[in-house]
């Protein structure tokens, strides 16, 4: 049996780690296409400031890569070290997209990560352009591969059961990669990246002008930065709707959170723009709703309906008692492998196998559970619902100041008239730390609302975690609190200290430091 | 052969192979951050040092991550007892390693000694420690692993942290770190020159020595221990679980597959040979040779290993029947033919364009170098 506080301890952990690794993804992600671009534009005019820009931001990616990288590690390590019975239980399907991930896209963005850095002296233009390219590359196609393993746990497909090895198995590769919640998802993200980097750019070069330094270098990249930003912001906006019509079916506990839909409604069903939850009471308190707009939002139509959270729960209820006979199927199948009467009481009840492993939680044996049991068993898979509620709200309001912060920019920018508007320049800087939070938000929003399981209808949070003592777990978590906190300091540290030293060139506001331009580089300059 | 079987032992191969990439790439850059604070004494010399992998830690780097990958995808029940059985271990080689990226990455950014030498000393760290634990948990897999399934196949480690660090692990951990000494030391010769090229010759041939007479050591030690044999299982190729064999542990096995397969013994002899050679090679100044001739020790050491255990991978030495096999940890036949077809294609693709960036990064770094170049670490 799993001890609570150790499962909860798992779940902080991972939560925290995940959360922290994603702090430093999406700007990667977003930053080395930047930076592709920024070094296509040199490629193609050969002016010298568009190879100054390249390099100025490639120094800030840096400093944030060497923390995502290291971040990820820790990634890569939780699933064995803290989801064991996860790993074991969807390792089949699960380990193969992580695998390929890095066999085709980590080796891909680090091997020519060296070369993007070190190789500027070494490689002709074309060369280092194609090496930038390929650095970028990378990165989105990681990110692809871990949202199809991600969208595994959203939405299970190409998979299945097999009581000969006790875990779930590939059936169907295809099935897995062209999963349509990976797909709307690794675009949602990507492209989410591109607006972090974007508003990171828009909000640094700002700053320049707003100190009135490096004016050719800010006011070239704040233009490329909003020209990419509007683009990507509605990108974003746009598969995210995708998103949420595809997941709305995939998890509907989910949208019923991110809802706070209790009870059933006829179409035309009304939004909650503002509203207090209570998972006690299951009804909202203080709730202002906009008539037809979530029939609209969810279904595309307005006679569509989608279903409350107390009818997912009759519903669940429901699964859990069927799902009882495949567990105890599976446990005679473990003792007799081959069982005739066991398999084919495991098949008859196989779609139900997870919501009878919800129950185990409650009692070892499930064939003993009481109907109270069943019913608290049935009451968990809504995940908690305020804040889901709030974090989707936050992510969808700060989208659209996004959005609107970079349609100005766009408009201001092709006016050249951004350096005389001062008030914006100063939102744009204070915009920098926007998309980050909008980034966890949609975080908690995909990850807690699939609670209360890893994968979704199949394997229960609870069952997964690995039979750790608490002491374990305490060690883990201050070890990590203690790096973390370190780790995030020196970057901040660094990025602030790089970004106040400005793009190496003749001697600025910053003082000399150990940037110092490197002597061929000014003779470069002067050629 | 059935196909099934073919991909299991297939697996197992190209795990080894993955193993060895890791422990030539990544230990030659931990050897490097082992040695950092030997081969420079003063700051100049410790960034040449670091600039010699500077273009290249990164890539090498994902040896280790696919690795990880490959284990899990393909073994998911070792990824899964392993990494959870070994909490505390996997910790500090964690958290040893995420230093790394940011010891390259933040050292020289700022002018401050106390700040590059707390650096330098979180490279030796990452070195270090990462490789002491990587032998360490070979050095285990021999004795078993006190762990064991309940019905769902819920594992539950049963040892404490203090003993992964016994005896014997400790001299497979030393066994590594000697190993990735020994490869950092002639990677530095590569790269560098005059007194730092000096330091890291004597570290070569010192560590070469020592690796051989550890190996040598570990190698009497094995014959003797408790080896684990399969009594009775369902057998190669048969989706199972680890709940349907009987094994029984019996002194000396671990050497039953050299007495089936005399051929066997070509690897010991490949460990030896690559590191006297080695030695011999870094002392007469031929610093890629030896290069060359520590990669083939290292598949020597872990190829000795690997063909001591098959088919064991992870053995259980609180409940031996529950033992982790090559047959009974493996993956599905479908997930293993995708990866391996995903494997022929992609491993060619990143050999062929990391043997380029080499190229592209060929030659000697310089302190001039390193001080005038506004990218260097």
């Amino acid at each position: 049996m799993h001890d609570a506080s150790v499962v909860d301890l798992s779940r902080l952990q991972f939560a925290l780690t995940a959360l922290y690794h994603y702090l430093f993804v999406p700007l990667t992600l977003g930053l080395s296409f930047l930076l592709a671009a920024m070094e296509t534009v040199y490629y193609i005019t050969g002016k010298r400031i568009y190879r100054q820009i390249t390099q100025f931001w490639g120094k800030l990616f840096l400093i944030n890569f060497a923390l995502g990288v290291a971040t990820g590690l820790t990634m890569e390590f939780e699933f064995g070290t803290n989801w064991s019975f996860y790993s074991s239980f969807v390792g089949d399907i699960f380990g193969a997209p992580l695998a390929i991930e890095g066999l085709m896209a980590f080796f891909l963005e680090a091997t020519f990560i060296g070369l993007m850095v070190f190789g500027w002296e070494r490689l002709r233009r074309g060369q280092h352009l194609a090496v930038t390219y390929m650095v970028a590359l990378g990165s989105n196609l990681s990110a692809l591969w871990i949202l199809i393993a991600n969208s595994f746990m959203q939405s299970p497909e190409g998979a299945s059961f097999n009581p000969d090895t006790m875990r779930m198995e590939l059936h169907s590769l295809s099935a897995l990669i062209f999963n349509p919640d990976a797909q709307a998802k690794f675009v949602h993200t990507s492209i989410a990246g591109y607006v972090t980097a974007s508003i990171f750019v828009a909000g640094v070069s700002a700053w320049y002008l707003l100190k009135n330094r490096h004016i050719e270098l800010a006011r070239r990249s704040f233009r490329m930065a909003a020209l990419f930003g509007v683009l990507a912001t509605a990108g974003v906006i746009t598969l995210g709707d995708a998103l949420g019509f595809v997941g709305g079916n995939a998890q509907p506990t989910k949208l019923a959170a991110m809802e706070a839909l209790w009870q059933n409604e006829d179409a035309p069903m009304p939004f909650n723009l503002i509203a207090f939850p209570s998972q006690d009471d299951q009804t909202n308190y203080g709730a202002v709703q906009v008539p037809y707009a979530l029939s609209l939002l969810v279904t595309h139509s307005l006679d569509g309906t989608v279903p409350g959270v107390e009818k997912l729960e009759q519903e669940a209820e429901q699964r859990i008692k069927a799902g009882i006979p495949a567990v105890s199927a599976l446990k005679t199948l473990s003792k007799s492998p081959g069982d005739a009467g066991a398999t084919a009481q495991f098949y008859a009840h196989q779609d139900d196998l997870g919501y009878g492993l919800l129950l185990k939680r409650y009692t070892d044996d499930v064939t003993r559970a009481t109907p109270e049991q069943i019913r608290t068993a049935a009451r968990d898979t809504i995940p908690p619902v305020a804040p889901i509620f709030w974090s989707f709200r936050l992510m969808v309001a700060l989208g659209l100041a996004m959005l609107a912060f970079f349609v100005l920019a766009v408009i201001y920018t092709m006016r050249n008239n951004v350096e005389r508007k001062r008030w914006f320049l100063k939102v744009a800087v204070w915009m920098i730390p926007v998309p980050f939070i909008a980034n966890e938000a949609g975080w908690i929003v995909a990850e807690l609302g699939r609670q209360p399981w890893t994968v979704y209808g199949v394997l229960p949070t609870w069952m997964s975690a690995s039979t750790h003592s608490v002491a374990y777990m305490i060690f883990s978590l201050a070890g990590f609190a203690l790096l973390y906190t370190a780790f995030i300091v020196v970057e901040m540290y660094l990025m602030v200290r790089a970004i106040r030293n400005g793009p190496d060139e003749p001697p600025g506001p910053g003082g000399s430091d150990s940037d110092a331009p490197a002597p061929n580089l000014a003779a470069e300059m002067e050629a | 052969m059935e196909l099934y079987a073919a991909m299991q032992v297939i697996w197992w191969l190209l795990l080894g192979v993955l193993l060895i990439g890791l422990a030539v790439m990544v230990g030659m850059d931990m050897g490097v951050g082992t040695i950092l604070r030997y081969v420079g004494r003063s700051d100049v010399e410790r960034r040449v040092a670091l600039n010699v992998i500077g273009p290249h830690w990164e890539g090498n780097q994902v040896w280790f991550v696919l690795g990880g990958g490959a284990v899990f995808a393909a073994f998911p029940l070792i990824y899964a007892t392993a990494f959870s059985g070994f909490y505390v271990v996997m910790l500090l080689l964690l958290w040893s390693m995420i230093m790394r990226p940011l010891g390259f990455e933040y050292r020289s950014k700022l002018d401050a000694p106390a700040w590059r030498n707390l650096w330098d000393w979180a490279l030796f760290v990452s070195g270090f420690v990462p490789m002491l634990v990587f032998g360490a948990a070979f050095g285990n897999l021999f004795q078993g692993v006190p762990f064991h399934f309940d019905w769902t196949l819920t594992s539950f480690y049963t040892g404490s942290f203090l003993w992964l660090l016994n005896p014997f692990a400790i001299l497979c951990g030393l066994l590594a770190v000697s190993m990735s000494v020994f490869m950092g030391s002639v990677t530095v010769m590569n790269g560098a020159e005059g007194t730092i090229y000096d330091r890291a010759r004597t570290l070569a041939i010192g560590s070469a020595v020592v690796a051989a007479v550890l190996f040598a050591i570990g190698g009497f030690w094995v014959s003797g221990m408790q080896g684990y044999t399969i009594a009775h299982a369902p057998g190669a190729g048969v989706a199972q679980t680890p709940l349907q064999q009987g094994v029984e542990r019996v002194a000396g096995a671990w050497l039953d597959n050299f007495h089936a397969d005399g051929r066997l013994w070509l690897l010991p002899a490949l460990g030896f040979a690559g590191l006297l050679l080695g030695m011999l090679s870094a002392s007469l100044r031929r610093s890629h040779l030896a290069w060359w001739l520590g990669a083939l020790a290292w598949i020597g050491v872990i190829g000795t290993a690997g063909a001591a255990l098959f088919p064991f991978l992870l053995p259980s030495s609180s409940e031996p029947s529950q033992s982790l096999t090559v047959w009974n940890s493996s993956s599905s036949r479908l997930t293993l033919t995708w990866m391996l077809g995903f494997t022929l294609v992609f491993v060619p693709l990143v050999v062929w364009y990391t043997s380029w960036a080499f190229y592209v990064m060929r030659g000697k770094v310089t302190a001039d170098d390193v001080v005038n170049d506004e990218h260097s670490y």
